[in-house]
């Protein structure tokens, strides 16, 4: 609690916390000061000048802004000579100003035209000042306006010089591009000196949103708007990544024209490129508008019921000739919660199977299994803004300034705090310029480090003895095998030396919180689960869980990747994580979805249900919202899977590489076109609102799934996204408290039991999902392929910045395309001079599965030995490389090694 | 070591060096060679001896004969005649023009009313050796301090003393200092200010130039009185031959044990960094000097949180300008007490001026607080060359105003500048004689804090800039009346509506021109005449019937060919054509030219 003091404004007794701010406390108590640079969540620059009062006591005037609370604090925020001065200053920041309203963007949500008009003070009214010269004469000034920005422009005769873009860029989103350039009246904001196009400027736009003028703008995308002309302002949740990020969407002629952070959790307004300037695949023309059906090998356009009706027909057909089993469905984690709910119901009362998976597979599917054996839960113990205030985090193959720009943000926020950062990734990412420690360990050696790392605890005694007692079970099996992975031996394995395993030891057993952060760099791999219950494992010896900001944090890849597992969209487990084995379980949803029993072996991974097509013992398959032609790996394979399938059926936004091979292709509304939730990374339930109006005769899939079902014979129908919601609180217990209606006013993450329970910020408190925490001993195990003679060099892949996964929506908006646009593969200048190609060159990456045509690009981010291939591009398709070796626990591929070539090509 | 008989002190200030006074030096090292006298004879570079208008420099001791504009040929000059024949070189001494006689030094005029604490080693010692500084007490305060005094005391002997900071806002050193021993925290710093910036003021430099073991010392000291382990000091690039003799006193004191670890054997730690400044004129105010630091742009913050509590890189810090510091060991080994008694009531001790402008005697000064403007300029500075007449002195530099005749007999401390509508500022002293347009004047000034505005705050960059174009029309002749209110409006909401000091005083030579001068600012608008003759567009060039004889010198130096006439006819000049460079007024022996 902090401590309440008594200050006088004009005379009016005011309590107030000490340390607070003046400015704000001085509104908050009906005197409205003005301020033209001040944002509260920026530090105050006080920089415009027009917050000034006087202060009993104190020499001349001071900014509200940049004055604390104290006790006893006699302000005067009115009297005639300070607004005379007030008014002086306005005119001065009106007479550098290109004061042209009527035609500026930022007409009606200008912060100078507010203070102007409050005033009274226009072009010429009231004014006694001249504007400077700016007409760029002699002697006039320097105002340059930088057009460069694939995404913003920056017109120096519409800045008020407030510094908070600068500050917003440096503070927030901890980047540093912008600075002040030149001195007096030539200042003016600059990324990194020059053009913004040449900067490392990365087009978040956090610089944008934080402008209080015109200065900065969004570049239109899908057509100018004044603010006026906006209908409505729709809060929803972004489509990107397992941020979760909450976006405004203003809407104008029912399309979506800007993109805005909204102030609330998990992201208070924070935004990456895609959030933010990535929307304009909504309105693309090339959208499935009706639904396709394809006849002698072409598609022709059709009305629903002929496709719903043929689709029933086909299923029901094969599932009488071959039974359910010859049915499986791949749900997506780019659908809602409520539509991943649907599908698997859908698959499994109405298909009668539980071959029912999606593209987590793909990445966490290690995480969900061994958080699951260690914890009780697969989930990130911590709520992603948390990261901001730990004392020490550990990064290991994340790369999460481009997968997760915005969890990045609290992670660098928390260095500027004082933490500590340790990355432990073989390529040098950005967040390496933050880190404290980085090591680069040989790709695939991770359970030798980690378990380095928790040899020298044991025998440095940095161990958390009580917790380990209380807390944990098979403490004594870990032991003793950890007794031979000295920092010397794992410095042989995976190249860390062992003073930095004893460095990194210390720091992150020793820090108040720490937190673990783990992406795909762990999971994708033959041991992804070993590495998995490996970091559990630590977290539990040093004591690191079940605290605010401490614990172990799988960052989830897309945007309801959390989401659709707890939906189980997975082929054990039916929603909220109760295993379809278990009879009570398959008694307690048979009853909910009114069918006579349900399944009860689990059913066939993605991977398998491609070997099961070619194998024809599957024969219909129903894919929503995935394109495993470019997701999976061994791509070749797929291709060949996807042919043998008798009957294909892809519900999707865009004709993506898979909806090609289908047989119907059904057309399904984007995330801005319906109702739902999205649940992200860090287990929040954030709710997915509609804006704009389906393209063509695109639905919701939760709408065509029932009708589907309706024609198959299957009873199933909702009014509204909300009441499958009730539907999901009603059967999975961790949703159990978890309503629209609650969403509208409070952020709930689950577990939130009941109607009355607060949800839960971290996880694993007291006592954890399982009980005990258990160690489970892992022992290193190299990589299935490894380089030699013909394949010499180690391939991994992953994401960019710029774009998302399958690139579906955005390599359909034009800003991100312009940010990035080819396909490339980072090698290091050593390899590359080995191969005798050049920065630029195109060259030819094989592997035993395939071979691709991509362009080399020169980057130390890679260690010599290594190549990484972002695997977005359907013209050099990543996964065409991939290994398809499955770990044995979770059945995810090898993504992140495989042995490759490169060859220079004529 | 024979004893040395002779030593010959070569001034090596940036001014005298600039004139050549590093070949004089080795000149004279080598006729001490050549003429058989090195064995008796020492020759010394020294720091400033502050009457640069002479320079460069050359004092011959146990004599003292004090030799002026010396050239580097007079180098065997004076080696044959003063030191192998014990005759002084009549004609290089200093001659006061009137008399023509040669002055001993402490007859000068120039030196008669000085009082050296500050400079008290410039130009007396080799900066360049730390030998000689500890021969004249050099860090005896910091021994005394590290052995006799506890952080308490020292903070109590410099509030006796009753020192001032000399950056410009005179704020009470023992304030400062005990603000941050106050503060409870591992890491504290040291702020050396030494980003002197006013137009024509030297104090600082010479300073370190001539005495850089000084300001370690006083560094040093106020490190072990607050909690601190190390120190910057902030100066300007422009300034190598300071930099490089604080380098070499760096490397010295710490050969010495006299900086870096266990300084004299105490386990006390105190080591210094030298930061250069790219010459902003701002980044001598210390909030932005303390972010110029920390690699940011030198942009001033809000105060508070104050540097004391929250200065480089949010850690408690001191920081004080070159002067406050090279008082700070004189009054630790001589005592608060003496110290006190120098001066006046509230303003303690001596100020160094950088006394330049339409003076005789330019250099600079070191005079008890409390000398009067006219014992400076009259006595000191031996008053106006050329037969002018005095008009006004600007103290403060760009950041303070003009002080006129009539107020030639106020004493000079914080209290009385600031009443006058000046300040102190660091010391710079500039005299304008009849001659001098006060409105360009103010525009001059304004000029300088206009385009050294670190752009951050919309008073100081638009309002500078606004006073200035206001200004710029009235030297052309197109000001109206509403100009003055303008003026005084701007002006105010500048001075109290910015953030920092920059800003706030921008406007002070404008305001204190009005002030005294407001006559000649309604001469230029409503007139549209300078009295002084001086803004081009106001002022027209004729020629005298009467006195012109037509020699046509005047019409050859015109570089427009504005001039006409026949020799020895009347010669008239074609306003048309001319530019108004004065050329004509220049060169004309007869007076004929005239301005209008």
């Amino acid at each position: 609690m902090t401590e309440q003091v008594q200050i006088t404004i004009d005379g009016k007794e005011i309590e107030a916390a000490k340390g607070a701010n003046l400015l704000v406390t001085a509104r908050e108590n009906g005197f409205d000061i003005p301020s033209l640079c001040f944002l509260e969540k920026l530090t105050p620059t006080a920089a415009c000048r027009m917050c000034i009062v006087k202060i009993e006591g104190r020499r001349g005037l001071v900014t509200a802004c940049s004055t604390p609370v104290e006790e006893g604090l006699q302000v005067t925020a009115f009297d005639d000579e300070i607004e005379e001065y007030r008014r002086t200053t306005l005119e001065l920041h009106l007479a550098e100003h290109d004061y042209e309203c009527p035609v500026c963007d930022a007409n009606g949500e200008c912060e100078l035209q507010d203070v102007a008009y409050r005033y009274d003070m226009g072009v010429e009214k009231n004014r006694t000042i001249p504007s400077l010269p700016m007409g760029g004469q002699e002697g006039s000034i320097r105002l340059p306006h930088d057009k460069t920005s694939p995404v913003l422009e920056y017109e120096a005769a519409k800045c008020i010089r407030c510094g908070r873009c600068i500050q917003a860029c440096d503070e927030i989103q901890e980047k540093g591009v912008l600075g002040f350039v030149h001195r007096g009246y030539h200042t003016f904001v600059s990324a990194e000196f020059g053009a913004w196009k040449n900067s490392t400027c990365d087009g978040c736009g956090e610089c944008v949103q934080a402008c209080p003028t015109a200065a900065l703008t969004e570049k239109p995308i899908v057509e100018r708007f004044r603010p006026f002309d906006v209908e409505r302002k729709v809060t929803t949740t972004c489509v990107y990544c397992g941020v979760g990020c909450q976006l405004d969407m203003w809407v104008k002629n029912d399309r979506v024209v800007r993109v805005r952070g909204a102030e609330s959790r998990p992201n208070n307004g924070r935004l990456c490129v895609k959030g933010r300037f990535g929307y304009e695949f909504i309105h693309n023309p090339e959208r499935l508008k009706r639904p396709l059906v394809k006849r002698n090998g072409k598609f022709f356009e059709t009305d629903w019921d002929e496709a719903l009706d043929l689709v029933a027909s086909r299923f029901n057909q094969i599932r009488r000739d071959y039974g359910s089993d010859a049915l499986a469905g791949l749900s997506s984690a780019k659908c809602t919660n409520e539509e991943n709910y649907i599908f698997q119901k859908f698959v499994r009362a109405v298909f009668g199977t539980n071959n029912v998976d999606h593209c987590a597979r793909l990445c966490h599917a290690p995480t969900v299994a061994g958080l699951g054996m260690a914890f009780g839960s697969g989930a990130m113990t911590n709520s992603i803004p948390e990261l901001a205030d730990a004392d020490c985090i550990l990064v290991t193959g994340a790369n999460v300034t481009e997968t997760h720009p915005v969890t990045a943000t609290y992670i660098k926020n928390a260095v500027r705090k004082g933490a500590k950062l340790i990355v432990v990734d073989p390529r040098k990412i950005d967040l390496v310029d933050h880190a404290h420690i980085w090591v680069r360990q040989n790709s695939g050696s991770d359970v030798a480090w980690i378990n380095g790392i928790m040899h020298v605890i044991i025998e440095e005694e940095l161990l958390d003895k009580k917790f380990i007692a209380e807390r944990t079970e098979n403490f004594e099996e870990l032991k003793q095998t950890l007794s031979q992975y000295t920092p010397e031996k794992v410095e042989e394995i995976s190249g860390v030396p062992a003073d930095k395993i004893r460095e990194i030891a210390r720091i992150y057993a020793n820090s108040p919180a720490s937190s673990i952060v783990y992406a795909m760099g762990i999971t994708q791999h033959t041991t992804g689960t070993d590495n998995v219950l490996s970091l559990a494992n630590l977290a539990m010896v040093a004591g690191q869980i079940g605290r605010e900001s401490t614990g172990v944090n799988p960052l989830r890849g897309q945007n309801n990747v959390q989401g659709a597992g707890d939906m189980a969209a997975l082929p054990n487990i039916f929603p909220g994580y109760q295993k379809v084995t278990d009879a009570e379980s398959r008694k307690k949803f048979a009853r909910e979805w009114k069918v006579d029993s349900l399944p009860a072996e689990p059913g066939l991974t993605v991977t398998e249900i491609m070997n099961a097509a070619l194998d024809k013992q599957v024969r219909g398959l129903y894919i929503m919202g995935e394109n495993p032609m470019l997701s999976d790996p061994n791509l070749q394979h797929v291709d060949e899977a996807l042919k043998e399938v008798d009957f294909l059926v892809v519900q999707d936004i865009f004709l993506s590489e898979t909806a090609r091979m289908a047989d119907v292709v059904l057309p399904a509304a984007s995330f801005a076109e319906k109702d739902g939730t999205f649940t992200n990374s860090g287990r929040s339930v954030l709710r997915v609102r509609q804006a704009v109006s389906p393209a063509g005769n695109a639905k919701p899939d939760w709408q065509i799934i029932t009708e589907l079902a309706q024609r198959m014979g299957y009873s199933m129908s909702y009014f509204s996204a909300s009441e499958i919601m009730d539907e999901i609180s009603r059967v999975a217990g961790i949703y159990g408290g978890i309503s629209y209606k609650r969403l509208e006013k409070e952020e709930l993450h689950w577990p939130c039991p009941t109607a009355d329970h607060p949800g839960t910020l971290y996880m694993h408190k007291d006592e954890f999902k399982r009980g005990k925490g258990k160690f489970h001993p892992v022992d290193y195990l190299p990589p299935a392929e490894r380089p030699d003679h013909n394949f010499p060099l180690v391939l991994s892949t992953g994401r960019m910045l710029y774009h998302y996964h399958t690139a579906t929506m955005t390599r359909r908006s034009q800003p991100l395309n312009t940010f990035a646009k080819d396909a490339y593969v980072e090698i290091n200048a050593e390899d590359l001079d080995q191969i005798g190609a050049c920065d630029g060159c195109r060259v030819r990456v094989i592997t035993r599965r395939g071979d691709i045509e991509i362009f080399a690009r020169k980057s130390d981010r890679v260690a010599a030995g290594t190549v990484f291939i972002p695997f977005h591009f359907h013209e050099s398709p990543a996964n065409r490389l991939t290994n398809d070796v499955l770990d044995p626990v979770a059945k995810i591929p090898e993504l992140k090694v495989a042995a490759c070539r490169i060859e220079k090509m004529e | 070591m024979a004893a040395f008989t002779n030593f010959i002190l070569v001034c090596g200030g940036t001014a005298c060096e600039s004139s050549k006074s590093d070949k004089i030096y080795k000149n004279l090292m080598h006729e001490c060679e050549s003429q058989g006298v090195r064995d008796k004879v020492q020759v010394v570079k020294t720091g400033c001896f502050g009457f640069c208008e002479q320079g460069p420099i050359v004092k011959v001791l146990p004599e003292e004969s004090f030799y002026v504009q010396v050239t580097p040929e007079d180098a065997k000059e004076i080696v044959s005649e003063h030191l192998v024949k014990g005759r002084e070189v009549t004609r290089l001494l200093y001659d006061k023009a009137e008399s023509k006689k040669r002055a001993q030094i402490d007859e000068m005029d120039f030196y008669q009313k000085q009082v050296r604490v500050v400079l008290r080693n410039c130009g007396v010692i080799n900066p360049e050796d730390i030998n000689e500084y500890l021969g004249r007490d050099g860090y005896v305060a910091l021994e005394k301090a590290l052995f006799e005094m506890k952080p308490d005391d020292i903070i109590e002997e410099l509030k006796t003393a009753g020192l001032r900071g000399r950056g410009g806002a005179g704020f009470p050193t023992w304030m400062k200092w005990n603000f941050t021993k106050k503060v409870e925290d591992d890491q504290k710093y040291i702020v050396c200010n030494a980003d002197e910036g006013d137009p024509g003021a030297y104090m600082d430099r010479s300073t370190l130039e001539g005495d850089p073991h000084s300001i370690l010392e006083a560094m040093t000291i106020a490190g072990y009185t607050v909690g601190a382990n190390f120190g910057y000091i902030y100066i300007r690039a422009e300034y190598p031959l300071a930099i490089n003799r604080l380098k070499i006193a760096m490397n010295q004191a710490r050969e010495y044990g006299l900086l870096g670890d266990n300084i004299l054997d105490t386990g006390f730690n105190f080591d210094i960094e030298i930061r250069l400044g790219a010459g902003a004129f701002v980044c001598g105010e210390e909030t932005a000097l303390l972010r110029s630091i920390e690699g940011e742009r030198g942009m001033p913050t809000p105060r508070p949180p104050f540097p004391a509590t929250k200065g480089v890189f949010g850690q408690p810090t001191v920081i004080n300008n070159v002067e406050t510091w090279a008082n700070i060991p004189i009054i630790l080994m001589k005592g608060g007490e003496w110290f006190s008694k120098i001066g006046t009531e509230d303003s303690k001790g001596t100020k160094v001026f950088a006394l330049t402008g339409k003076i005789r005697n330019s250099g600079l000064v070191e005079v008890p607080m409390g000398t009067t403007l006219r014992e400076i300029v009259f006595d000191i500075g031996g008053g106006i060359p050329n037969g002018k007449e005095f008009k006004a002195v600007q103290t403060g530099g760009p950041s303070g105003g003009v002080i006129t005749k009539d107020y030639l007999d106020t004493p000079i401390d914080y209290v009385h500048l600031q009443e006058l509508g000046s300040i102190m500022g660091s010391g710079g002293m500039i005299v304008m004689d009849e001659d001098d347009c006060m409105v360009d004047v103010s525009k001059f000034y304004l000029g300088f804090t206009v385009d050294e505005s670190c752009g951050k705050c919309a008073p100081c960059r638009v309002g500078g800039r606004t006073l200035y174009n206001i200004l710029e029309r009235i030297t052309e002749g197109e000001g109206e009346m509403e100009d003055l209110d303008r003026i005084k409006s701007i002006a105010q909401a500048t001075q109290k509506a910015s953030l920092c000091g920059l800003g706030q005083t921008a406007p002070n030579p404008i305001i204190s021109t009005i002030t005294y001068f407001e006559d000649e600012y309604k001469a230029h608008i409503k007139d549209k005449r300078c009295p002084a003759g001086h803004c081009k567009k106001l002022i027209t060039y004729h020629i005298l019937p009467d006195k012109c004889i037509g020699c046509g010198l005047c019409a050859r130096r015109c570089p427009t060919n504005a001039i006409s006439g026949e020799i020895r006819q009347l010669h008239t000049i074609d306003q048309e054509l001319c530019i108004k460079c004065g050329e004509c007024y220049n060169v004309c022996k007869f007076d004929a030219v005239y301005v209008r």
